[in-house]
């Protein structure tokens, strides 16, 4: 019986142009757009379908929201970062950029965390009224994301050195590919922060 | 030039430091225009549009779509075209309450 093997994981496809893991990551992230998109067409349903909406900032804490849109924004430019050492074949580096990445998606976790924990002290929870129960929904649901995304990159920063020598490219194209949902997640966060924090 | 060379990537290097600088700087932007208390649909747009620099700049730079092929943009044309679909659905709801209340 002969093996499958998926073809095109490292070199362009001939009729696309681009690997089939950037086109598969790309489908995944469209399907991302359309869960998100959901949640936000929600969100405008909700607001719009009342006369008064508190403003965000009423409620919620700006100051440390800034810092998350800070830190997620870091952590954007270190994952590119580490896809940029590898393309440079500086494998030290790409390590080092990647560990930094993760590290700053903790750090929104445990800023997020104390601003979880805050609103609930203050009994406010998803079932209190309607702002809070989008805000938990929207928030939560970002927060898996970058969980998720804490587990691909500690994979790749703990089990990758065997691919990356002995494919190199593919192992290149495997990072492009877990930049460009780190990448997403952050893109979420940018419009997340004004449109539940701000307005 | 070759997207993957050394050289390419190196001056890539300095373009992803220049777009972070700007997306921190269009962060305290954000935040210090909510401080202005403008009316609430000017600070709607203000606050969206601002958002959508910084998403270009990340899909732009970060996510490379600035060298991607045609299929990428095939694939999120339909999305784009759903996704306002999904936008516009409570605009289509809201007309329908409002012309059934009347």
């Amino acid at each position: 019986m002969s093996t499958a093997v998926i073809r095109y994981i490292d070199k362009p496809h001939p009729v696309t142009g681009v690997t089939n893991a950037k086109l598969g990551t790309w489908c995944f992230l469209a399907s991302e757009v359309m869960l998100f998109g959901a949640l936000f067409s929600a969100y405008v349903l909700l607001r719009t379908g009342v006369s008064e909406w508190p403003h965000g900032s009423q409620f919620l804490n700006v100051p440390l929201a800034t810092l998350n849109t800070l830190i997620l924004i870091t952590s954007s430019v270190t994952m590119v970062m580490s896809w940029a050492s590898l393309m440079l074949k500086q494998f030290g580096k790409y390590r080092l950029y990647l560990a930094i990445t993760i590290l700053l998606a903790l750090a929104f976790l445990v800023v997020k965390g104390f601003e979880y924990g805050h609103k609930f002290e203050h009994h406010h929870f998803p079932s209190t009224n309607t702002f809070y129960a989008i805000y938990f929904t929207l928030t939560g649901l970002h927060g898996l994301h970058v969980i998720g995304g804490v587990v691909v990159n500690a994979y790749f920063l703990f089990f990758g050195k065997r691919m990356w020598e002995t494919h190199p490219e593919q192992f290149a194209g495997r990072i492009e590919c877990a930049g460009l949902y780190w990448h997403f997640v952050d893109l979420v966060w940018i419009f997340l922060f004004p449109v539940l924090y701000l307005l | 030039m070759d997207h993957g060379s050394k050289e390419h990537i190196e001056r890539q290097v300095k373009v992803y430091i220049s777009v972070f600088a700007a997306l921190a700087f269009l962060t305290v932007v954000t935040v210090a225009v909510s401080y202005l208390k403008l009316p609430f649909a000017a600070g709607v747009a203000v606050a969206l549009f601002i958002a959508l620099i910084k998403g270009s700049l990340v899909a732009a730079f970060f996510m490379h779509l600035l060298t991607e092929k045609q299929i990428i943009f095939s694939i999120l044309a339909v999305t784009a075209l759903f996704f306002a679909f999904l936008l516009l659905l409570p605009a289509i709801t809201s007309a329908e309450v409002m012309s059934y209340v009347s």
